[in-house]
């Protein structure tokens, strides 16, 4: 028995043979491999495994401890969910692309090396790509090319920091970076930060995301933003930075929100608020603060997901995203919006409920250090999340306006999906020493005290009352809003512009030039040049030629054959030469 | 039985109640949040009885209205074709 079975290969490899399979043996086995990977999990030790040496490196292809058994667990959990989710499906590709997404996904968690991180990094982008496009309309095919695109900036920018920092400190082993912030790890934070969504470089998540396929965005929400979350828990643990970055995101994600109308675009950006606690805690650096940043990971992932399933059940069965043309639909979705709510609640962080025993950890992190306004500011986030994903997507989607759609539950392996994350949000949250005993340091922090509980209640209560006041200001708006994702998006255009007018102009002008004036002159030339090749030269060769073939005629009667002749002729040249060098001589 | 939870706060029949119920809930919230036993506060704010109220409708507004501020007077929201 080996004592180390890698859950990433378990789900690359184990991708293989899903185009072949057919019928119930393919949706067996689509079940079968997270079941395996959750098993794989949870039989590891910690240790490293995996070693060997590549161009004179070492390359540890799996390192495992607390922090990537934490993550991968509920990476397989989560896969397993998605898994369900996706069932329905006929089509292999997104099975087969979701696979390689979690397994690189694990690939990177278990990175011992920097090379071996940046393969499976590499992997999870193009996986990941491929659910965007499977969507396969317009919209969705160019969001997924500025996906890639977006993401390979990133890659570039993380393997530059990468190659520095291997020349500088002659190892690639991944671990805590020391010594402050040179050139290469800025290369790499930056490679980090963009992958976790860090505004300004968060546009390609909300741009992404609602755009592929439902079962696919499910997946992304999951994993690209958590691993990100995990290599900076890994590397740069208590970089100040971080703490401001993710206070700022913690409310960016939430103004956006505000003005947004598409229902999975709305989710989108409070990933990058979530995210934003995380990245806090991080920053923070404290146990209780990375405790609580991969706490938070982790419930994430759950309530996440199962937001994004019970937006997408809603865009499976309406065929709708847009907040402005959903409405009425508790009456016929009734389980679905009960199941949603429950995430809802998670991630606003109501007592019960997973968000309540993670999130806090965080924001009593930054209170011991001494940091009120990220305090604050945090608490203000909770309240926003709670306006949104709990009152406002729910109200115009389920409440609201009844817009007489024809709609019914999703197919049962879709609400199966968000049952299992709805029992995941609640266990989490009434049982937290269970999460806290996977967590990389001793937990000393107890959520359920009557000041927090009533603390939490207030804030998200009173969320509510203002949202009831003044429920007409969130309407939603036909509109779109304006990221960072602009600057790109414009940028190119600008560029098309560019290339399409005022450069293609000067290229048309130069060949105009050159046909009018200069293709003319060119030609006269060479009809001149043709002109003077067969009147002058050919005429003095030809010339030259005539005259020599008759004086060789002419030459030719001179050879007689009689040898008296060439005696004479002898005779008179000697008689010539003598005469010649006498009157020369002289 | 979710779909009974469910009608109570959809179905416009049980508005009257739904109102009182959450006028309820918001007024016991305080009352807890001033019985309450404060082993140790850290921040002023943590001392103040109802603080917590105080605070999330405050920025549930201050989001709301700042939110729109951006959208419209800075031009963040644009007709859907923008990009078109």
């Amino acid at each position: 028995m080996t004592d180390f079975v890698h859950p990433g290969l378990l789900f690359i490899l184990g991708a293989i043979p899903i185009p072949f399979l057919k019928g119930s043996v393919r949706k067996a086995y689509v079940l079968l491999i997270p079941t395996l990977a959750i098993l794989a999990v949870l039989t590891m030790h910690p240790g490293g495994y995996g070693a060997a040496r590549f161009i004179g490196q070492e390359i540890i292809m799996a390192k495992v401890d607390k922090l990537s058994i934490l993550f991968a667990t509920v990476f397989s959990i989560m896969a397993l969910i998605g898994t369900v989710y996706a069932w329905h499906l006929t089509h292999a590709g997104q099975h087969v692309a979701a696979f390689v997404y979690v397994g690189s996904a694990l690939g990177v968690v278990f990175a011992g090396d920097y090379l071996t991180l940046f393969l499976f990094w590499e992997g999870m982008t193009f996986a990941s790509a491929y659910l965007v496009f499977a969507q396969r309309s317009d919209q969705a095919l160019r969001a997924g090319f500025r996906y890639l695109m977006v993401h390979i900036t990133g890659s570039v920018a993380l393997l530059g920091g990468i190659i520095l920092h291997g020349f500088a400190t002659g190892s690639l082993l991944f671990g805590p970076i020391e010594g402050g912030l040179g050139f290469a790890t800025c290369l790499i934070l930056a490679g980090f930060l963009l992958n976790a969504a860090v505004p300004p470089l968060n546009a390609w998540l909300t741009d992404a995301y609602p755009e592929a396929t439902v079962t696919g965005a499910v997946f992304m929400s999951a994993f690209t933003t958590k691993t990100a979350v995990y290599v900076l828990a890994r590397a740069f643990p208590g970089t100040d930075l971080l703490v401001w970055l993710g206070t700022v995101m913690a409310l960016y994600g939430v103004i956006y929100a505000v003005l947004e109308n598409d229902c999975r675009r709305l989710l989108a950006y409070h990933i990058v608020s979530q995210v934003g606690y995380m990245v806090v805690g991080i920053g923070i650096g404290t146990e209780m603060a990375v405790n609580g940043a991969v706490s938070h990971a982790f419930a994430h992932i759950l309530y996440k997901a199962l937001l994004f399933m019970g937006a997408g059940a809603v865009i499976h069965v309406t065929g709708r995203r847009k907040l402005t043309e959903l409405g009425g639909l508790y009456r016929t979705m009734p389980v679905t919006l009960a199941l949603y709510m429950v995430g809802a609640f998670a991630i606003s962080a109501f007592p019960f409920f997973s968000g309540f025993v993670t999130k806090s950890m965080v924001v009593a992190a930054a209170g011991q250090d001494h940091r009120a306004l990220v305090v604050l500011a945090l608490t203000m986030a909770s309240s926003g999340t709670f306006l949104h994903t709990g009152l406002k997507l729910p109200y115009y989607m389920f409440f609201g306006t009844d817009q007489g759609l024809e709609a019914r539950e999703p197919p049962r392996n879709m609400l199966v999906a968000m049952g299992m994350a709805a029992v995941l949000c609640i266990a989490i949250g009434v049982f937290p020493q269970t999460l806290y005993a996977l967590l990389p340091y001793p937990v000393d922090f107890e959520p359920y005290t009557g000041v927090h509980v009533t603390e939490s209640l207030g804030v998200l209560m009173f969320t509510a009352l203002g949202f009831v006041m003044f429920l007409r200001a969130l309407d939603p708006e036909n509109t779109i809003s304006i990221d960072t994702d602009w600057f790109y998006r414009m940028g190119a255009r600008r560029f098309m512009w560019l290339a399409e007018r005022p450069l293609a102009r000067y290229e048309k002008a130069v060949s105009d030039v050159s046909e009018t004036a200069a293709l003319p002159f060119l030609h006269g030339m060479a009809r001149a040049g043709l002109r003077i090749d067969l009147h002058g030269v050919d005429a003095f060769v030809n010339g030259v030629a005539r005259s020599i073939l008759r004086g060789g005629l002419a030459l030719r009667r001179l050879q007689s054959g009689v040898v008296t002749h060439y005696a004479l002729a002898m005779i008179a040249g000697v008689i010539a030469a003598i005469a010649v060098f006498a009157v020369a001589w002289r | 039985m979710i779909k009974r939870v469910v009608d109570f706060f959809g179905d416009e029949r049980h508005a009257r109640r739904r109102h009182r119920l959450f006028y309820l809930v918001l007024v016991l919230i305080v009352i807890a949040d001033f019985l309450i036993f404060r082993e140790h506060a850290e921040y002023l704010w943590e001392r103040l009885p109802g603080w917590s109220a105080l605070y999330g409708f405050g920025s549930c507004v201050l989001l709301i209205f700042v939110s729109k501020f951006f959208g419209h007077q800075c031009g963040l929201m644009r007709r859907e074709d923008y990009y078109d």
